[in-house]
């Protein structure tokens, strides 16, 4: 195995900056890994065809002296809910399978413009309906610390493709938990930024008031990196912030310097310990409050009642607003169309509809649709939204005692394959702890805090921070990490388990 | 128990245009009943006097300056759909014999 794919992006950066390696050495090394180990993995989609050819061009640039992008040459892996211009989006569904469009996503351009490399789109739960990859359309990505579990979701794919070394980071996007879960279960970093702080056009929409792109990553400063690429105001997206941001590379730099939260008021959601918290999950957890105080920073528990609320609030509010979005999938202007013989227009779509959705987008839709229908709207649509008000509140009364925020990324880690999926309301439980960030819009760093001690598989942490502080996960995020590191002497990724082709035949045997 | 029936998950699946099988339906009336009375908690704390919160982070009068820009071209847009006539997308009759 190539050293090259063992190194962050920060690495390569470096390397390639000094001319010591080149973009389509770089590139190569990446396509090979997921030739060898992509087969069991199935982080991936789709392959561009166009990698070697861009790494190409870049390193021409780079020769010329005109190319000075801090990450320019690096590879990264894009999830398929984004469009990309060179190869098929399909967000997981059959709907849309081939479907290539005709423009990419903002945070798509802002990548190619700051000259890195795609690699390909990554699997998905269809339309991002999912916390296990299960629901792809195109069959699930497996873990790769244990390819019987559930990468999380629904951006597995993006998570399972940095944890399995076939890309050094990778775009996600988060509705409900689908960048910080994953991250969770594969022992990986990503972060979902405060809403607007990403643009979201040309990302296909699931629900509108809560899904926000961002990084995924293995190291905290890689994610700040790529939020540094893709962040800032796009016209194209109303609800895109006019704000400033400050450096997320810095921030995440000061912390690694700062190794330390002397002076950091860090609040522990009591309502996310203990019952319904897998004991390895909750002891790791426990143990990392306990590093934290031990290098200065003051643990204040936080009472935040309407969290017990925010799962329900959440799965009316997703419905309702993914039912609308997923109106435009008509069989008219692009994707499937399933044609009964003499059928009018409204018949093709049903039949289009019931062809092309999976169980789980029809499942939500018809919930969505029950939501908003006279009579019920008031009474669930309409108090979801008043809970939406009573969470901010919650985090706002929050923010005024501490600083950040933390509570267990996942309540469990990685789940076998298979275990949840005829269980909607059991799968649906996977996002408690990450679902209040998007109902308030403020940011949320998943980062791996160790392994549980019962079946040696990846707990993560959660950090969250005011709206527009992006900044205060990636400087605590990045020193917390330093210190675990240090105590692990070195990244977690590292003790993963390693998927050579001869262990893979010999998992596949063993399996099913 | 919520009151989700058979006769209204068709009459949803009809709303929402997807033609859903008798088995799916059957399946459907047991998942919502479930899901619904799961979710029907908020309405314990969404008391009158909290005011509803549709976006996370409101912005007002979002505005661009009235111009032309970055737009697909016929060919673009057209690039994807099932079926096309010229530069006009095809579908079947709006209407049937008993409309």
């Amino acid at each position: 195995m190539s050293e090259l794919i063992r190194m962050t992006a920060a690495e390569l950066s470096e390397k390639l900056r000094a001319k010591e390696v080149s973009s389509v050495e770089v590139t190569q090394a990446h396509l090979d890994r997921i030739a060898e180990v992509d087969g069991d993995v199935h982080a991936f989609l789709h392959i561009s065809e166009n990698a070697l050819t861009t790494a190409a061009a870049i390193d021409a640039a780079r020769l010329d002296g005109t190319e000075h992008s801090p990450l320019a040459g690096v590879p990264i892996a894009i999830k398929d809910v984004l469009c990309t211009v060179d190869m098929p989006s399909t967000a997981g569904s059959k709907i849309l399978e081939g479907w290539v469009p005709p423009y990419d996503a903002t945070v798509v351009r802002r990548l190619r413009e700051a000259g890195l490399v795609p690699l390909g789109k990554t699997n998905m739960d269809e339309f991002a309906m999912g916390s296990s990859t299960e629901h792809s359309a195109y069959g699930p990505t497996r873990n790769p610390w244990d390819l019987e579990r559930i990468p999380g979701g629904s951006g597995g794919g993006s998570a399972a493709a940095v944890a399995a070394f076939e890309a050094p980071v990778a775009l996600g996007s988060d509705t409900g938990g689908s960048i910080r879960q994953p991250a969770a279960v594969t022992g990986s970093v990503g972060v979902k930024p405060t809403y607007g702080a990403v643009s979201r056009y040309g990302a296909i929409a699931l629900a509108s008031s809560l899904d926000q792109v961002g990084p995924v990553s293995r190291t905290v400063l890689d994610s700040a990196l790529v939020q540094d690429i893709i962040g800032g105001h796009d016209p194209h997206d109303s609800t895109s912030l006019t704000d400033g941001w400050p450096s997320f590379a810095d921030a995440a730099r000061q912390g690694l310097a700062e190794r330390s939260f002397k002076g950091v008021r860090v609040g522990v959601v009591k309502q996310f310990q203990g019952e319904g918290f897998q004991a390895g999950v909750q002891q790791r957890f426990d143990e990392s409050l306990e590093l934290l105080a031990k290098n200065g920073a003051e643990i204040v528990e936080i009472d935040a009642p309407s969290f017990e609320y925010a799962v329900a609030a959440y799965y009316l509010i997703l419905p309702a607003e993914a039912s609308s979005n997923l109106a435009k999938f008509d069989s008219v202007r692009f994707g499937l169309r399933v044609s009964p013989p003499g059928a009018t227009v409204d018949k093709v779509m049903a039949a289009t509809r019931e062809e092309g959705f999976g169980d789980e987008v029809k499942r939500r839709i018809i919930l969505g649709t029950y939501a908003l229908s006279a009579g019920y709207y008031d009474a669930y649509y309409g108090s979801a939204q008043k809970v939406r008000t009573l969470i901010q509140r919650d985090f706002a009364s929050a923010f005024e005692k501490v600083d950040v925020l933390v509570s267990p990324a996942a309540p469990t880690t990685a789940f076998k394959l298979g275990e949840k999926l005829d269980d909607p309301l059991a799968m649906y439980l996977n996002d408690i702890t990450t679902i209040p960030a998007n109902l308030a819009g403020v940011p949320g760093m998943g980062l791996p805090i160790g392994l549980a001690p019962e079946d040696g598989l990846p707990v993560g942490m959660q950090l969250m921070a005011p709206a527009r502080e992006d900044a205060r996960l990636y400087r605590h995020g990045a020193a917390l990490e330093s210190l675990l590191e240090e105590q692990w002497g070195g990244s977690l990724l590292a003790q993963a388990p390693a998927l050579e082709p001869a262990e893979m035949e010999a998992a596949r045997d063993g399996a099913v | 128990m919520s009151e989700i029936t058979p006769e209204q998950v068709a009459h949803l699946a009809n709303l929402a245009r997807i033609d859903l099988t008798e088995d799916e339906i059957a399946k459907l009336t047991g998942e919502l009943g479930a899901i619904v009375d799961s979710v029907a908690k908020v309405s314990e704390v969404a008391t009158p006097d909290v005011p509803a919160t549709s976006h996370p982070i409101p912005l007002q009068n979002v505005w661009r300056p009235d111009e032309i820009g970055d737009v697909l071209t016929p060919e673009e847009a057209l690039a994807g759909a099932p079926e096309r006539d010229g530069d006009r997308f095809k579908v079947s009759a709006i209407l049937g014999e008993e409309q």
